[in-house]
Formats: C-alpha cells, structure tokens, sequence
C-alpha cells in the first residue's frame, strides 16, 4: 500500500516533472554541481586536462604572488567601488530630476537608456574611439587653443581606470536611472503631501523621508550592480585590452586567458574560484537581509 | 488636484503660480539637457566619423560633421574589412549573430516559459527549491561555470559548434526569464487554470491553449530581453565557438578594431561598431517602453 503510493507520487504532476528537466538540470548541474566541480579542481595541478592530482593550496598561493593577479583585484576593486558609488548617486539623481513632472519624460529617458541597450563591445570601442589621443577630445580642444591640455586615461597607467569608468557609467547608469524612478513612483503620494504639511523642503523630504524608504530598493541595485562590475570583461577587452601594460587587467581576463590561452586550468579554476567568493561576500548579507529579515517581519 | 501635486513638488510656500522660465525649471531642464548631450555624444560622433573619408578624420575634428559625406566606410566595414585572412567584411559575422541568435532566443523562452508555468500552476516537491538554486545561481559569475561547460559539451561532441553555442545562450538565460514567466503567470488568475482542469485538460493542453494566448506581453518582453542579450553577447562567442569564422558579430568587431596589424581606419571602425550596435539600437527605438519593463523585471525578485 504504502509503496504504491509513494509510486503514485512520483507519478503525479509527471509532465510538470518531465518540463522541469532542463530547469533541474540547469541548477543541479550546471550553476551548483559545475560551481562545485570548478571548487574542487582549483586544489589540483591539472595543465592542459583537469586531473584529480591534489596538491592542496599550492594554486592560491601562486595566484596570491602572481602580480598580475594583484593588479587585476586592485583594479576590480578601485573601479568596483568607484563604479558602484557613481552609478547609484548619478542614478539616483537622474531619477530625482526625472520625478519632478517634466515635458518629454519620454525623450529624456530613451536618451539616458540607449546605451544600455548596446553591448560593452560598441561601448569600449566607442570610448576608445572619442578618448583617442591625436584625434579624439584632447585634440579637439587642443585646436581650440589650449595646447597643453592633457586628456589621454587609455595610454597612462595611473588614469586607465577612469577612462573606462566614463564608459562604463555611459552604459549603465540609465539603467540604475529607471529602476530608481520606479522606486521613486512606488511612494505613496499622500507621503509628500504629508512632508508638505509639516513644512519640510522638497530636496530635505528626499533625504530624509525618501531615501531611507526606498531602502530596498537601493540594496537590490546595489547587488545587481555589484554582480555586474565582477563579471566586468567586455568592456575592458574592447577599450583597453587590459593595457597599457597590465594597468587594466581585470580578474576575468586572468581567469580566461589561464583556462583558455596558458593551458594552466587549475591556475584559472582558483582564479575563479576568488571570484565566486567575492560574490558571496556580496551575496549572503543580502540574502540574508532580504530572506532573514522577512521571517521576522 | 494638478495643482496640489505641483505645489508638492516646488516646495512649501503656498500658491506661487509656476512660471514657465523659472529659474528651478531652468536649472532642472538646462541639467537634463547637458546630461543628455554626455549620452548622445558617442553615438553621434559614431555616426558622424563613419560618414567621413579618412583624410577628413585624420584632421581631427570628431565632433563636426562631414563636410563631405560618404557611405564608403560602411559598405567597406560590412563587405570588406578583415580579420585574420578572411577579407569579406563584417557581413560574416552579422549572418553567424543571426544564426546563434534566432535559436537560442526561440528554445530559452520555450523553456522558460515552461518552466514558470510549472512553478505556479504544476508545483510539486522540491521545485521552489530549484527555483532559488535558479536564481541564485544567476549571480555566479561565468568563469566558475565555463570549464566544465566546454567539458561537457566536448564529451557531447557539440563543444565549438552553433548547437553547442545555443545550450549555453539557454541555460545561462533561464534565470531571468524564467524569473519573468513566474511572475507574469502569477498574475493570470488561478479559477481560469482549475476551471481547465475541471474540463479536463492537461499539463500541455492549458498551456497551449489558456497561457500561451494569455500572455504574449510577456513574451515580447522575453524577445526583447533575450535578442539584446544574445546579440550582445562577447564571453560565450569566444569560449564556445572553435572556428574563427563562426564568430558572432560581436567578436568579429573586436577583432577588426583591434587588430595590431596595418593602418587604423576610423571611420571603417566606426561604420563596423555602429552596424553591430544597430540590431539592439532598432530593437529598443522599437520597443520603447517593452525594453523598460524587460529590464525592470531583472530588479525585481520573486
């Protein structure tokens, strides 16, 4: 008795079941049990084939003293908090301006969103293209007189980052922009009539009423954003190449040029290893805000 | 009513009418405009050194626009620009996009939309859980994934090929589409999917005929969302095509741009970058408001 039910359970749904398969397979297989696999091997010596031969943390500390390495989470981390803090006080601001009952809502918005439609490659190129040195901006206002100006990031290690920065906020920040005006529109009117009637400026309502409720809204953006910038590997192949030198390596190309071009996989497997931990750090506070706090409230 | 909520915003002090040329509308509208001339600049100087000869380009001024304006760059970059030794232009990789985009968008969103179909109306034991593998799984960055990805498509003797190429596009898809498809099937009224199943119809059965007709919004949304995202696409192309001349447009570009060899044609790069750009750019003039919803799904959890 007991086992045909059971059978009988099985069998139920069966055609949902069988339609899930990809699904199941999708996150058993592929996002926990490759994520996994990747884990595992970052502790082996493997070259040119993954091979279960241990050797235990011998590839972190290769990693951890290679320079490139270094550089590549120095730069992840100085353009990561810059990107982070101006994409979300620019969008932020964008979506203040765009709230205040504007004409061509509609114009503005198509124009501040468009680059998010292109992919990093046109956006790198594009920027690469304007931020030329003989014949982009700094040569523009060269001709306009002023000889001495200097505006090359692309070719000077010190400024590489902010060269790709421009473009990176270029694509991104009319995303930031809308979802920041959705939040903005999901505040109850009878809010601002309320700061109205205690006197309370429009600018100071924002900072003191609308912010803090929009709180949820900042922390979802922020961890999208914060995914985004370490996935960052685009953007950077197409405008820099990593260059000049290695000023611009980021901890993807490292990853795939280890995997793919220097045959060393377990190199690339604690590489990205590092990776999948950094998004942790970024991931399991959230997790744990969102999911935690909901169960108490 | 109007006028409250316009008081609201200018601030507390009683009824001012609002002037046209005030000088909060001034600044507010002077801002708007000088940061959407920083979001036009690029595209126009695009466009406008991909309309010049490169005599005209190596003057320098690439703000201005052509004094004489020639398509040459554009029919050069989509039928003759090189890379490597292959010298039939950018036409190549255009025609490789197409063919990895239209499969891969048609199987993600047949299976996503499967997929949230079953999560609301079929749920059984366990699927919430794989859902939130899903979801979470959709913040692992690709590096973790794509070794034992080229592993398995190898041991299924379609690693390099556009078969190959397609799993990917749909298995690294279905998160957020299939985040999109719960959410929307969450809205559609559960009496319409009991008052089937009372009639008798199947899994399939209410799918097809019940969903499916119920939700094509949705589904434009997922075509916008997944052929911007396909075609834009650089990581995958690389790791999971072989041959350099199945390359999707986007790596084609790169490696035009980029090469080290022979003298940089601006405006033959800029015509190439702009054709690249111009299936997204269409999709979104297109779309307007669609595009924004797709993207506003991505920030909003299940």
């Amino acid at each position: 008795m007991a086992t045909s039910s059971r059978g009988a359970r099985v069998f139920r749904n069966l055609n949902a079941k069988i339609a899930a398969i990809p699904m199941i397979f999708t996150a058993v297989v592929v996002f926990a049990g490759f994520s996994v696999w990747t884990v595992v091997y970052s502790f082996t010596n493997s070259k040119l084939l993954p091979k279960a031969n241990f050797v235990g943390l011998d590839q972190y500390e290769r990693l951890w003293s290679n320079s490139r390495w270094l550089i590549s989470i120095q730069n992840l981390m100085i353009y990561g908090a810059l990107a982070l803090v101006f994409t979300i006080v620019i969008g932020f601001v964008l979506a203040v301006l765009m709230d205040q009952k504007i004409r061509f809502e509609d114009t503005f918005r198509t124009i501040m969103l468009y680059p998010f439609a292109l992919s990093f490659i046109v956006t790198g190129l594009a920027w690469q293209w304007i931020l030329n040195p003989q014949l982009g901006i700094q040569n523009v206002i060269r001709e306009m007189g002023w000889t001495s100006f200097t505006f090359d990031p692309l070719n000077n290690p010190d400024l590489v980052l902010y060269g790709l920065l421009i473009a990176g906020l270029w694509q991104g920040t009319g995303f930031v922009m809308c979802i920041m005006l959705a939040g903005l529109r999901g505040i109850d009117e009878d809010i601002w009539k309320a700061t109205r009637v205690d006197g309370i400026g429009t600018w100071k309502t924002y900072i003191v009423v609308i912010i803090p409720m929009m709180r949820p809204v900042f922390i979802t953006t922020l961890v999208l954003v914060a995914a985004g910038i370490i996935k960052l590997y685009d953007l950077v192949i197409a405008q820099t190449s990593g260059g000049p030198g290695n000023a611009s390596q980021v901890p993807a190309m490292y990853v795939y040029s280890y995997m793919f071009q220097a045959q060393n996989l377990a190199q690339g497997f604690a590489a990205s290893t590092m990776m999948l931990l950094t998004v942790l750090i970024v991931l399991i506070p959230w997790a744990y805000l969102e999911f935690g706090g909901k169960k108490n409230g | 009513m109007v006028d409250a909520s316009v008081n609201a915003m200018a601030g507390p002090r009683g009824s001012k009418p609002q002037r046209r040329f005030s000088s909060r509308n001034l600044m507010l509208y002077g801002t708007l405009i000088v940061v959407s001339l920083y979001y036009i600049l690029p595209l126009w100087v695009m466009v406008m050194t991909s309309l010049k000869g490169m005599p005209e380009v190596r003057l320098g001024n690439i703000f201005g626009p052509p004094l004489e304006v020639t398509f040459q760059p554009w029919v050069k970059a989509w039928s003759e620009a090189c890379t490597g030794l292959n010298c039939d232009g950018l036409s190549r990789g255009f025609w490789n996009s197409v063919q990895i985009t239209v499969p891969s968008v048609i199987l993600s969103i047949i299976v996503a939309s499967v997929n949230g179909y079953a999560l609301i109306n079929w749920r059984f034991k366990g699927s919430e859980v794989f859902f939130t593998i899903l979801i979470f799984g959709s913040f692992i960055p690709y590096q973790v994934m794509l070794y034992p990805m080229v592993v398995m498509l190898r041991e299924m003797g379609i690693y390099g090929t556009l078969t190959g190429l397609v799993i990917v596009h749909t298995i690294f898809g279905m998160p957020i589409l299939t985040l999109l498809f719960r959410n929307y099937f969450a809205s559609i009224p559960e009496e319409l999917f009991k008052a089937a199943r009372v009639d008798g119809a199947g899994f399939w059965g209410i799918y097809f005929n019940i969903m499916l007709p119920m939700s094509l919004p949705i589904f434009v949304v997922a075509l916008i969302l997944q052929i911007t995202g396909i075609w834009n696409d650089f990581l995958f192309g690389v790791v999971f095509i072989s041959k350099a001349d199945n390359y999707p447009m986007t790596v084609q570009l790169n490696n035009i741009v980029n090469s080290v060899q022979g003298v940089k044609e601006y405006n033959v790069n800029m015509a190439a970058t702009m054709l690249t750009g111009l299936v997204p750019l269409i999709i979104y003039f297109i779309s307007g408001k669609l595009f924004v919803r797709g993207i506003a799904a991505g920030a909003v959890k299940g």
